[in-house]
């Protein structure tokens, strides 16, 4: 196990945590992204289309802001340091995946974070049984994509 | 008014993103790969957060009310149905082949690509018709 990786990933965990607690005590909301994102772009409510434009220029500035201080704070396989990591598929496996995510998110009412984390910690059943469906499913479709027979290694 | 929070709440949140290696969708692969060389770093990510959440929800509740909005506004459905259950099947699908959550898709626009950008322009499309089925 990498500790460096794992130490990383709690820090990072945490600071997550940390922005779920503060939408809370500040605007009262919880901190889904496919819910406060899908409703920027097709629902535009009155009065709360702007603090969810701006919690997407601040996810965006998060990494950019990582990358420009330089220090190597990322936590990329390939590369230790770097930030972003490349896509594992091209247009076409992206183009479906990315459709599935929305439609599944957007039917299912939440994803890794709204779900995963807000939902988790409120102790929601519904949270909870929407998380171990899509973290099930997803490591199903990574275990077919790899290891069946004819699948990439 | 509630745009500075807004954007510190996103900042903190992509800060995480970045710093714990979600912007890799190898890393996040490597965690869903049971059957493989198993990388636990989303363990820790998650792990990490809920209990952050878990606690400071409890002590923000404590208030009683949010400091900019009139209460908070928190699901109250506990029932499981069709649509909970189907729906996050069919993002796990998509999250398995991709690698990428909503969060650390657009996150990753810090640092873009091709196919990155089909998967966004994919999943803006998917939360359309979610809305129509």
């Amino acid at each position: 196990m990498d500790t460096m990786a794992s130490l990383q990933g709690l820090i990072g965990g945490v600071l997550i945590g940390l922005s779920a607690v503060w939408l809370m005590a500040t605007l009262g909301r919880i901190a889904g992204i496919s819910g406060i994102l899908s409703g920027l772009l097709w629902e535009r409510p009155a009065g709360d289309t702007a603090w969810r434009l701006a919690f997407l220029v601040g996810l965006i500035s998060g990494p950019s802001l990582v990358m420009l201080a330089g220090g190597g704070a990322g936590n990329v396989v390939a590369e230790p340091g770097a930030v972003i990591g490349a896509p594992v598929g091209g247009v076409t496996t992206m183009l479906v995946a990315g459709l599935l995510v929305g439609l599944g998110t957007g039917i299912g009412s939440g994803c890794t974070s709204g779900h995963g984390v807000c939902g988790m910690a409120r102790l929601s059943p519904r949270s909870l049984a929407a998380t171990v469906t899509f973290v099930a499913v997803a490591m199903a479709t990574v275990y077919v994509v790899r290891h069946f027979p004819g699948g990439t290694p | 008014m509630k745009t500075l929070p807004g954007y510190v709440a996103g900042l903190l949140f992509g800060l995480g993103l970045a710093i714990g290696g979600m912007t890799d969708p190898t890393r996040v692969i490597g965690f869903l790969d049971v059957a493989g060389d198993w990388d636990p770093t989303l363990i820790f990510v998650l792990g990490g957060a809920v209990m952050t959440t878990f606690i400071g929800y409890r002590l923000v509740w404590k208030r009683g009310v949010p400091w900019l909005a009139p209460r908070f506004a928190l699901p109250t459905r506990r029932d499981l149905d069709a649509r909970l259950l189907g729906g996050a099947a069919l993002f796990g699908v998509g999250w398995g082949l991709s690698g990428y959550c909503p969060g650390p898709a657009v996150a990753s626009l810090a640092g873009p690509s091709l196919p990155l950008v089909a998967m966004l322009v994919a999943m803006a499309a998917g939360w359309w018709l979610a809305r129509r089925v």
